[in-house]
């Protein structure tokens, strides 16, 4: 009894604490930081050091996207590939390109932008002592073999690409291993950045502060703290940067950003953290962005792995794709920050670059009836069951997975027929995909390097392709994917994309879960805040009270 | 004492050998890193094996850890994949998690200490009463969720602190992280102290010192609270070790960037040069905490001596 006499005033205490916290609650934080015009934005810290051939991440793309310019630029709002740098890209025969720049661009530094920019930055991103992560970019050019010979033991054989050539300053001219009619369309890509002569000189010097040609440059970078950028003066293009200068801040948790933000003390975050989704919209109002960006999440299946192949095998794949709902966990686990996706591409494409809204067909509707049946059919899944593997470290992919999962067993009217299989960290992910490891379905999400058709197919579907993680291979997609890259019109080449598409969707090596959003939330004080294709905030648009 | 010194800087050697392998060890099973890089791209060969050879990962196992061994005592860390010294990593981030831990220490030392020592002398009286629920609270309730809490109510609420600590991370705007990194020792401080005051205040010497008339106030600083420091000087320093390496969480949440966070970032990247290199100095934090540790012991009770 005597505890409980002195348990009394223990518990008033509490209650008072909470009370003077709660009651003093709803002041609202001061918003520091005036009217100085600079934004203030959320970063993460890049994974590589900071080289157009070497980022292949967002937030290195990020800043890459702020300090260069190349030949071409993906318009904001519709993903579309515009002349930037470029004057003309011409050619007559979809191989042998001459490229024309502007006049009277300059580097950050005062220096003059020619065609030998452009070429020795190239030959940089391509040769293979340089150990660029991104050089597979220049693989079209002819001579990347000699400079970036594919053998794991090979030396150069050559130190430049045979198939760049400079004419004069102002003129370049690059010749293709084979046609590839849509080539002009990937420049917009930062690995296809012009360097300056400093990177050549001191390229140390260089990377403790980039320069580049683009709308914004480089004024401190303290590495994996902040970095500060200003208004380029030298700057040649016509989206010259409405504010003042942006400030990145990397945080080392999106929620703390997304708190600071809540504070005042931040004014763009483009990544809401995936416990927030659910009141971002309520917290933010129209300051929370939710818009379509060129990211889709597929499963693949191990193709290399006999259960998988044949005629079953195809039912199998069909079974199980009919058999998720992708209504009920997009809108259910994402907030409707994902859509379920119907085809292999990305509504960032927009009909004329190829997004066709049902290419999959019945195949990607839920139907659990027809699962049940096309699975019996198939004979059932190899064992009784089937997993799904995906690293667990980063995205909170184990939640969808689960849901997934448990779709499947509902429309199996099995407990345990689909389980989920986590591995700890994504490297040890991609060597077990890498391996040929797999035995059943597995992530395979894509993030599109340029808004093209080509860029979601080829890479992943086309017989040992750069990201063909199921081992696919179909002779008559090979063909209508070469016979499209050789048209001699866009439309023409769009079409031949999707004939090739539509294989996939009857084959099914992959099954298409959904379209990934880009995200983003920002404070009262900026203005004119969107997210790019490429869901990266267009910073030079946005304007500061 | 100068010999007993000397005897405990050697034992580290092989405490330090054995430490490193271990870790080296760990952050090798994981796989090989370099395949991440890539992203979700099946790596070009010919780079895979450029950064192989550039970070020695192409080299078997026991050759790496010699060459890594090797060059640590020439003052080389090795390179993060990100291009950077792992020496500059650790010049900026030991300075932030030294002071974030020396606050917390302070905090719990005094407030732990002063806690432990009231209620161990008032003890079954309401005061005591409290702050055992409290203690009990804060080491039930995670981290994680006391942070994130204080947070939102000190940062976005009540607007006096900034949730996030800047990059150059002064005194100031450590204290609240400081404060809620050390919650939980401060828990273990106050409770420990209150076992052994509690204890020590029913000896004899105790009564002899009352008995003698001696005023209270120096009886309970020179006599007992000397007496009973010694278990908490123990949990103390082993706690500085454990405060840096254990503020993952707590950096994370207020923005931090000392080591907890180059940790977390070194395993997520399975860089092993970062993860290593860092748990090297932690580990020679942890000895030479401890034997300042058992060097305080003599002061406290200079009964007892080193041979």
């Amino acid at each position: 009894m005597r505890g409980s006499t002195h348990l009394t005033p223990a518990l008033a205490c509490v209650a008072a604490l909470a009370l003077t916290v709660t009651a003093c609650g709803g002041g609202g934080g001061d918003s520091s930081g005036g009217g100085d015009g600079v934004v203030r934005a959320s970063w993460g810290d890049p994974q590589h050091s900071l080289e157009p051939a070497n980022t292949n991440e967002v937030q290195g793309g990020k800043v890459l996207d702020m300090i260069f310019r190349g030949l071409k630029r993906y318009d904001p709002d519709t993903g579309e590939a515009k002349n930037a740098m470029a004057e003309s890209i011409d050619t007559d025969d979809q191989q042998t390109f001459t490229i024309k720049i502007k006049d009277g661009w300059k580097f950050s530094d005062g220096t003059p932008v020619t065609a030998q920019s452009y070429v020795d930055a190239w030959n940089y991103g391509a040769h293979i002592d340089n150990a660029q992560v991104s050089s597979y970019f220049f693989q079209y050019i002819d001579g990347y073999d000699e400079v970036h010979p594919s053998d794991e033991d090979a030396q150069a054989t050559a130190d430049t690409l045979s198939g760049l050539e400079v004419v004069d300053d102002h003129t370049f001219r690059v010749r293709l291993s084979q046609p590839f009619s849509l080539w002009p369309e990937t420049l917009g890509y930062a690995a296809y950045s012009p360097l300056p002569q400093s990177f050549f000189d001191d390229h140390d010097a260089w990377l403790d502060k980039p320069i580049g040609n683009g709308p914004y440059a480089i004024d401190s970078y303290q590495r994996s703290q902040s970095m500060k950028l200003v208004k380029n003066k030298h700057y040649g293009g016509s989206d010259k940067p409405k504010n003042e200068g942006v400030e990145l801040r990397v945080y080392t948790d999106n929620n703390t950003a997304y708190t600071d933000l809540q504070a005042g003390n931040l004014d763009l975050v483009d990544d809401i953290p995936a416990s927030q989704l659910g009141n971002a919209e309520k917290d933010l109002g129209d300051r929370y962005i939710n818009q379509p960006a060129g990211i889709i999440q597929t499963v693949s299946f191990p193709m290399y792995d006999e259960n998988w192949q044949g005629e079953n095998g195809r039912l199998l794949r069909q079974g199980l794709s009919m058999a998720i709902n992708r209504e009920e966990i997009t809108s259910r686990l994402y907030h409707d920050t994902r859509t379920p996706a119907t085809d292999f591409t990305s509504p960032v494409l927009g009909e004329s670059g190829g997004y066709e809204k049902g290419l999959c067909g019945e195949t990607c509707e839920y139907d659990p009836d027809r699962a049940k049946e096309l699975i019996e059919q198939a004979g059932g899944l190899p064992g009784g069951k089937v997993t799904i593997t995906s690293n667990v470290d980063t995205g909170s992919h184990r939640q969808w997975m689960d849901a997934v999962c448990n779709s499947i067993n509902n429309a199996l009217d099995a407990s345990n027929a689909c389980t989920v299989n986590p591995v700890a960290t994504f490297a040890d992910f991609r060597n077990r995909v890498q391996d040929h490891r797999m035995t059943g379905m597995f992530r395979t999400g894509w993030q599109m390097d340029y808004p093209l058709i080509q860029n979601f197919l080829q890479p992943l579907y086309y017989t040992n392709g750069s990201s063909n993680d199921s081992g696919y291979s179909s002779q008559e997609f090979d063909d209508l994917v070469d016979s499209a890259n050789s048209a001699s019109s866009e439309e023409e080449a769009v079409d031949q994309f999707q004939d090739a598409e539509r294989i996939i969707a009857e084959d099914l090596p992959a099954i298409p879960l959904w379209y990934q959003n880009g995200t983003a939330g920002h404070s009262e004080r900026v203005h004119n805040v969107k997210l790019n294709a490429f869901s990266v905030p267009v910073f030079t648009d946005i304007t500061v009270d | 004492m100068g010999r007993y010194i000397i005897r405990r800087l050697l034992q580290m050697i092989p405490v330090f050998i054995g430490a490193t392998l271990i870790i080296f060890l760990m952050v090798y099973a994981l796989g090989d890193p370099i395949t991440a890089l890539f992203g979700d791209r099946q790596p070009d060969p010919a780079t895979a094996r450029a950064l192989r050879a550039e970070f020695n990962l192409d080299k078997p196992l026991w050759q790496q850890y010699l060459l890594y061994m090797g060059k640590i005592f020439t003052g080389d860390f090795g390179t993060a994949f990100n291009g950077q010294p792992v020496t500059d990593l650790m010049r900026h981030a030991f300075p932030i998690s030294l002071r974030l831990a020396i606050i917390a220490l302070v905090l719990e030392m005094v407030i732990g200490i002063a806690l432990g020592v009231i209620t161990g002398l008032r003890r079954g009286r309401s005061i005591d009463t409290t702050v055992l629920v409290l203690t009990l609270v804060v080491i039930a309730v995670p981290t994680f969720v006391l942070g994130t809490t204080a947070q939102y109510f000190f940062g976005v609420q009540l607007g006096w602190v900034d949730p996030a600590v800047s990059p150059e991370a002064p005194f100031g705007e450590l204290l609240l992280p400081g404060l809620i990194l050390c919650l939980v020792s401060l828990a273990y401080v106050t409770r420990l102290t209150r076992t052994s005051v509690g204890e020590n205040v029913r000896s004899d010497y105790i009564r002899t010192a009352v008995a003698k008339g001696l005023p209270r106030r120096r009886i309970t600083v020179r006599h007992l609270l000397r007496n009973s420091l010694i278990p908490v000087v123990t949990y103390l320093g082993a706690d500085l070790g454990a405060l840096m390496a254990g503020a993952i969480v707590t950096e994370r949440i207020f923005n931090i960037q000392g080591v907890g966070y180059q940790l977390f970032q070194g395993i997520l990247r399975q860089n092993s040069p970062t993860v290593v290199g860092f748990v090297v100095v932690l580990v020679l934090i942890f000895l030479l905490a401890n034997l300042l540790v058992d060097l305080l012991y003599a002061v406290l009770d200079p009964r007892i001596r080193y041979a």
